[in-house]
């Protein structure tokens, strides 16, 4: 009994869980969105911390269940994220999401504690049938185009990695999924197929063009598994490796200046998760203890201050059924448990002292310091600046607060409450007492984030950001705008080139067939002399002249055949 | 659930005199994060982010630098919202 539940990955209660939503109603699906979630963080944690599952398949030795200290870290906020993802979604969502969105998690759960680059792939593909399923379950037109796209980028990545994997399993001969080196065309596939997922520089675009269209509550899931899966596999296969730390920082940016160009709410949180993946990529780039701790420790707090701001950007969406800054506006009246919620969410991805965001993200900035890497700790300081400005001052001033929209919808029914509380208080409660978080990082932390050079500094640099955010006020007014991006190529380049280059010849040619089908026949009937059926082509022969043929041509076969040989 | 109740009497906060009380407080505390720079000897890592107040002058300077930055990107950049709909 106890050997067969060691053997059962987590992520598994989840996916198998999924399954039965759909078959239930009332409570007893209640209990299963809730449960499910609870019962993969109790096994998580029950599991020895050495705990391994093998696994026979085509000839290789798969381990869908490996923990580790770094997997435990990962799976242990997924599944605290189902749970307050679940909490949010509980009476508003439509079965569909519910369902999709439990596998989605049990899928990345099952990256997290995977042994093998098989397991890995299959839940990575899970993955993506999931999180496709969760935007297209908005049910709009609009989602289900932008969830095509989504499942057509996620489906390529997926390719690439596969290649990747083949070629590694080729070279190696292990399908051990273990720290690599970037070192040539499989393991950069490999690292091309990861980056993909985490939103990395060319193909950032799918993350705001898709996670704003999901449902409400479907955001919510979407902005903590695929993102942070692919920060999981970076940290694990790829720590050290120093592009990463440019391409870290490139998302940083990118996400602060699209952020600011930004007019939908939502849109603005998903270039944040660009923004906010960029700091976990950069550490891993780093590479020191320090700093692949604070990737591991941002990306936990990150999940829940980022799904946080999401359920109150959703709360707001469902209430009032608008997603533009430029429609809202003066809600702060009449929606105070979701504006208070939206600001904790803000100050914690700011890095707020007393907030989660401080505790993990200074480590990252700390082990830039330590490695005297000068450019980068300026930059990240910068952007730590620049986070405030577009996400913790900008979108709840302009969602709760600039102007009276004149709207005055009411907080949100009681279960969307209820998660955006508990995770408020996780914002807090992690910033004011990190030493449980610290606890399960993967290496010993050292490291005191509440010393009084540090605290001053980072409330400099806020109030600051603040007070220029206020300054350039009529900058940074909302127009009724996007901002291109790469999917312009692929929504717009290639389309049309497909129209002006492609169509034309392609319709050229078929003008040309239909004229020959017509005109062929009298053709061939001119050039023969005469057609029809007794003509050269069209009358019988005997057989002795076929046979004489066929001898013929056979014996020209012969003749070549041994001139050939 | 009344969604649209137009504004029949102002909200405390958003009364002028509020606010103009509120950019006093904020300035306030701008001044006071500052005051720790005159006693406090600082720990810098790279020489300039031991100056005077390293953390608002750069952090200001960052913002401005950054929003001009997107203003002028935005001129590239800025379609209407309505771009992809056809």
């Amino acid at each position: 009994m106890t050997s067969d539940l060691a053997a059962l990955p987590p992520g598994l209660i989840l996916i198998v869980g999924a399954l039965l939503v759909p078959l239930v109603r009332g409570a007893a699906r209640h209990a299963l969105v809730l449960g499910l979630p609870l019962a993969a963080l109790a096994h998580i944690w029950w599991l020895p911390a050495d705990a391994v599952a093998t696994l026979s398949f085509l000839g290789y030795e798969l381990e869908p269940l490996r923990m580790t200290a770094i997997g435990r870290l990962f799976a242990t906020i997924f599944a605290v994220m189902a749970f307050a993802g679940g909490l949010f979604a509980l009476l508003q969502a439509r079965t569909v999401e519910l369902a999709a969105a439990l596998a989605y998690a049990g899928a990345a759960i099952g990256v997290a504690l995977a042994g093998d680059l098989i397991t890995v792939f299959i839940c990575w593909e899970l993955m993506a049938l999931g999180s496709a399923l969760v935007i297209w379950s908005a049910a709009t037109p609009a989602a289900y185009r932008a969830s095509m796209r989504y499942l057509l980028i996620h489906l390529l990545g997926g390719v690439v990695l596969m290649l990747g994997i083949v070629g590694h399993v080729m070279e190696t001969g292990s399908v051990a999924f273990e720290a690599m080196r970037a070192d040539g065309p499989a393991h950069w596939l490999i690292l091309a197929g990861f980056l993909l997922n985490a939103g990395a520089p060319p193909l950032s675009a799918w993350i705001p063009d898709a996670y704003p269209e999901g449902s409400p509550s479907g955001t919510v899931f979407l902005s903590a598994f695929t993102t942070k899966t692919a920060v999981y596999v970076l940290w694990v296969g790829f720590a050290g490796t120093q592009a990463l730390v440019w391409v870290g920082l490139y998302m940083i940016f990118y996400g602060i200046i699209y952020a600011l160009l930004e007019n939908d709410m939502r849109r603005i949180l998903a270039y944040s998760i660009v923004n906010q993946v960029g700091f976990m990529v950069a550490g891993i780039g780093i590479g020191t203890e320090m700093a692949l701790n604070g990737a591991a420790a941002h990306a936990f707090t990150h999940i829940i201050y980022k799904a946080l701001l999401l359920m109150s950007a959703g709360a707001v969406l469902y209430q009032t059924g608008r997603r533009k800054c430029s429609d809202l506006g003066g809600l702060f009246q009449s929606m105070p448990v979701t504006t208070v919620c939206g600001i904790v969410g803000a100050l914690a991805i700011s890095s707020f002292p007393l907030t989660s965001g401080f505790v993990s993200k200074s480590m990252i900035s700390q082990a830039a310091a330590d490695q005297q890497l000068a450019l980068v700790w300026f930059l990240l300081a910068a952007a730590s600046a620049g986070v405030f400005l577009h996400a913790g001052i900008k979108f709840p001033w302009f969602v709760f607060f600039q102007k009276d929209s004149g709207l005055r919808p009411a907080d949100p029914p009681r279960n969307m409450q209820l998660a955006m509380i508990l995770f408020a208080a996780l914002c807090i409660g992690l910033g004011a007492y990190p030493a449980p978080l610290y606890a399960i990082l993967p290496y010993p932390v050292e490291y005191v984030p509440y010393t009084l050079d540090h605290v001053v500094f980072q409330l400099q640099l806020l109030l600051f950001a603040g007070l220029a955010f206020f300054v350039m006020l009529p900058a940074l007014a909302r127009t009724l705008t996007i901002s291109l991006d790469v999917d312009w190529i692929y929504r717009r380049a290639l389309p049309l080139a497909w129209r002006r280059l492609v169509e034309p010849p392609l319709a050229a040619l078929k003008r040309l067939e239909r004229g020959l089908l017509e005109f062929w026949p009298g053709l061939i009937g001119a050039w023969i002399g005469r057609g029809g059926p007794f003509g050269l082509l069209g009358r019988q022969w005997s057989i002795g002249a076929v046979v004489t043929w066929v001898a013929l041509l056979l014996l020209g076969y012969l003749v070549i055949d041994l001139l050939l040989t | 659930m009344s969604t649209r109740r137009r504004k029949q009497t102002r909200h405390r906060l958003t009364r002028p005199e509020t606010i103009r009380k509120l950019w006093i407080a904020f300035i306030a505390v701008l001044a006071l994060t500052l005051a720790p720079n005159f006693f406090m000897h600082p720990h810098a890592a790279f020489g300039v982010d031991g100056t005077f107040g390293f953390g608002a002058w750069f952090g200001f300077g960052a913002c401005v630098a950054l929003i001009v930055f997107a203003k002028l990107l935005g001129i590239l950049l800025k379609r209407r919202d309505t771009y992809y709909d056809e």
